[in-house]
């Protein structure tokens, strides 16, 4: 919400993936949280994975499936100990059926802060065209 | 499943038996939990942002997950044994045509108060924010740190 500032925020325990598919690496895997928004030209993904660097990042595009998975590597020192645990950590990953042509050259990525935005173009043929009808 | 859930988190180092009793004792409190309420170690009720807390000698750390969240949004103090946080996370306003497919990202303020088991050195904590992740790490005042104590040999 874009507007919506006063708000206090609660906190939210992480889902964890229920299964489109069986894991086999072992640890955690969530779903990022993710705000989905389409304009006349193009999709707009936005997905909160904090921990998943630039590089540790996987998107792919197959037929209309659309997969997002981020590798989170463990901030904390060996050494350290448990004082108090609230939140778990671990892989995230995502899928999406995309329901428009994406134009898949022109499909551009941004990682910061934890918050990846992925701009999906449509494809030309799948834009609204204005056919302006002439009167005589 | 719930083996892996309790134990798969990052190893834990003991140095003593002690240390690995008080890991058990913990983990059978997640298993309460678990019985009781269905949500291995999930909070129940609590306060925005969610924390784990670790500690080694000289330090605690204290992280949370906060992406999008700038270093300049937030408003850290420490005084005595006590850790406040509180800022604002907002989200960018986009394109006014745009139409909403999914909308779980949330906006909003938070404010949380951390109690620490020790007395912390304010002079010297410092906080940083990488991907998305904030790190605080707050030195142990020098009496809350642990002393070695050499025994003279004559």
């Amino acid at each position: 919400m874009a507007d919506g500032g006063s708000k206090a925020l609660q906190p939210k325990a992480k889902a964890e993936v229920t299964i489109p598919a069986e894991q086999m690496t072992p640890g955690l895997v969530f779903t990022p949280a993710v705000d989905i928004f389409e304009t006349e030209k193009e999709i707009t993904l936005v997905a909160d994975m904090p921990g998943v660097k630039a590089g540790d990042l996987n998107i792919d595009l197959r037929e209309n499936i659309l997969s997002l998975s981020g590798d989170v590597k463990s901030p904390e020192k060996s050494d350290e100990v448990d004082v108090l645990r609230e939140y778990r950590t671990g892989k995230y990953s995502r899928q999406f059926t995309l329901s428009q042509v994406i134009d898949q050259s022109k499909i551009d990525a941004s990682m910061k802060d934890g918050v990846l935005r992925l701009r999906l173009p449509k494809i030309e043929a799948a834009m609204p065209r204005k056919i302006a009808v002439k009167a005589k | 499943m719930l083996w892996r859930r309790t134990t798969g988190w990052p190893a834990w180092a003991w140095a003593s038996p002690f240390d690995e009793l008080d890991r058990m004792r913990r983990q059978m409190d997640i298993l309460t939990e678990t019985f009781s309420t269905g949500l291995p170690g999930e909070p129940i009720a609590g306060v925005f942002p969610l924390v784990n807390v670790t500690e080694d000698k000289e330090n605690y750390y204290v992280r949370a997950e906060l992406p999008g969240i700038k270093a300049d949004e937030l408003d850290i103090s420490v005084t005595g044994d006590t850790l406040s946080l509180t800022g604002e996370r907002r989200l960018p306003a986009e394109e006014e045509k745009a139409q909403y497919h999914r909308r779980e990202r949330e906006a909003g303020s938070f404010s949380r108060i951390i109690t620490l088991p020790s007395q912390i050195d304010a002079a010297k904590a410092n906080a940083s924010c990488t991907d998305g992740i904030l790190t605080i790490v707050l030195p142990r005042s020098e009496q809350a740190k642990p002393k070695q104590i050499t025994v003279k040999t004559s």
